[in-house]
């Protein structure tokens, strides 16, 4: 499935744009978050392994989820990987940079947003719906002290 | 107290820089710092204190450039992401930047499983972009990454890594390219034996209008024997040695190969310093630091002015100051 990964960034363009009318209604910490809470692990779990950061970056690390690397590395591979493109930590599996790299150029939406710097995790959003702190602008802000 | 860097001066002006990496002692004596501190403070401008590097625990970082900067040797000190999250990290930064430190290398650092302590937690709060673009804005918007206001603000020359010689090969330019817009100032790269693939990455570098934004430093070091170098290419993360290395070593008597290899480092430095936008070369080897030392002396590097406050008590006594000549 992640091998398809225009078709997953079209599912992620199309669900955006049907989610963000009801943004008002979609807060955390009530039954909304639960359902969302409930879907997204039923769904992103089977797919790209998800869990649960509630910060989700799939669209910009070619519809790969950087948190399934081991070192947690959401701006790009690490220097250990193998000859062969494998994991330095995990030596029987494809590194997930990789993965996601060669993913990235076949998106056509999103396919560049690889190249950008993304800030780190927000602990806080831990276990958190992605998709109600992504409407509500809580994931993805830049620190204040990065700010220019 | 230094204000500016002395390895950005140098690389600024313009001249070819060497960096050596100082192993960190399993001990509290201060002394087996200096020890190998003095071997290499004769021949490069900066000595790069590894932070738990292979994720053994060793003296931290921290303390190695404590020690350094008291003496007067001009340190850069490694700051990994494994072992402490951000408000761990700023702290040390602050610490670091008091005691005179002014070079910071920023890594993801190797994972925990690697290590002598594999059941470890490993951190990784941080990686090493969110790490540059931290101390980046502790140094110019003299913030930390909350937004909270510093008192005063340090002064950094800012450091990072990249591996040029492992797939993916044709991101890693772009990983670069992050660094530097993060705030990357120096690179070191990992260990190089294959000097045409530094030349593709350093080419492409400049195409995406790098070079003038960031000095590279060309990481090398000796293989020991033809097994050695075998066992590093399978055993050390992200450390890749041609065929044709492994058959240079063992095409002399195993009794000649240690000489063979460090000739071959010294061959390497000077194919690298050929190379366009390749600024100094970081050597590297492990408990070595004399051999070290004789590398860059065979390489025509010498000489260098980072000896520090104790070498120079000794060259005053000579009455050689000519050797201190900047």
């Amino acid at each position: 499935m992640q091998w398809h990964p225009r078709l997953l960034e079209a599912v992620y363009e199309r669900s955006h744009w049907l989610l963000r009318p009801f943004r008002l209604w979609m807060v955390s910490g009530g039954v909304v978050e639960r359902f969302f809470v409930f879907f997204e692990r039923v769904f992103k779990g089977v797919i790209f392994d998800c869990c649960q950061c509630g910060q989700c970056v799939l669209h910009r690390a070619g519809m790969t989820c950087p948190m399934t690397c081991p070192k947690n590395m959401r701006n790009g591979p690490c220097g250990g990987v193998t000859a062969s493109g494998n994991c330095e930590i995990i030596p029987e599996t494809k590194c997930v940079w990789l993965q996601a790299w060669e993913r990235s150029k076949e998106m056509r939406v999103y396919g560049d947003e690889i190249l950008g710097i993304l800030p780190p995790r927000k602990g806080q959003l831990d276990g958190g719906s992605a998709w109600i702190n992504e409407l509500s602008g809580a994931a993805g802000q830049t620190p204040a002290g990065w700010a220019e | 107290m230094n204000v500016t860097s002395r390895l950005e001066r140098v690389l600024k002006s313009g001249r070819f820089a060497v960096t050596a990496e100082l192993n960190p002692p399993d001990s509290a004596d201060p002394e087996s710092v200096y020890e190998r501190a003095i071997v290499l403070a004769e021949v490069c401008d900066a000595i790069n204190a590894t932070d738990a590097s292979g994720a053994h625990v060793h003296m931290s970082s921290v303390g190695v450039c404590a020690l350094l900067t008291r003496a007067g040797y001009e340190p850069v000190m490694q700051v990994s992401c494994r072992d402490r999250n951000r408000i761990a990290i700023q702290g040390d930064l602050l610490g670091a930047a008091a005691m005179g430190v002014r070079n910071i290398l920023c890594l993801t650092g190797d994972g925990v499983e690697i290590g002598d302590h594999p059941d470890a937690k490993p951190v990784f709060d941080l990686d090493s972009v969110t790490l540059l673009k931290t101390a980046r804005s502790m140094y110019e918007q003299s913030r930390f990454m909350s937004g909270r206001k510093l008192d005063v603000p340090p002064r950094f020359f800012l450091g990072a890594a990249a591996n040029p010689f492992v797939p993916p090969f044709d991101f890693r330019p772009h990983r670069l390219a992050k660094k530097v817009r993060a705030g990357a100032d120096f690179i070191q790269t990992q260990f190089c034996f294959d000097v045409p693939r530094l030349q593709l990455f350093t080419q492409t570098a400049r195409d995406l209008g790098l070079a003038e934004k960031v000095f590279i430093l060309a990481g090398v070091g000796p293989i020991r024997s033809a097994r050695a170098g075998e066992w590093m290419r399978t055993n050390v993360p992200g450390v890749h040695i041609p065929d044709a290395v492994i058959a240079r070593l063992k095409g002399v008597p195993a009794d000649r190969q240690a000489a063979e290899g460090k000739r071959l480092c010294v061959d390497i430095i000077q194919q690298v310093r050929e190379i366009p936008g390749i600024s100094g070369v970081h050597v590297m080897a492990y408990r070595q630091e004399e051999l070290v030392a004789e590398i860059i002396h065979e390489a025509g590097l010498l000489p260098r002015g980072g000896r520090g406050r104790k070498g120079r008590e000794q060259t005053r006594r000579v009455g050689a100051t000519s050797l201190h000549t900047r």
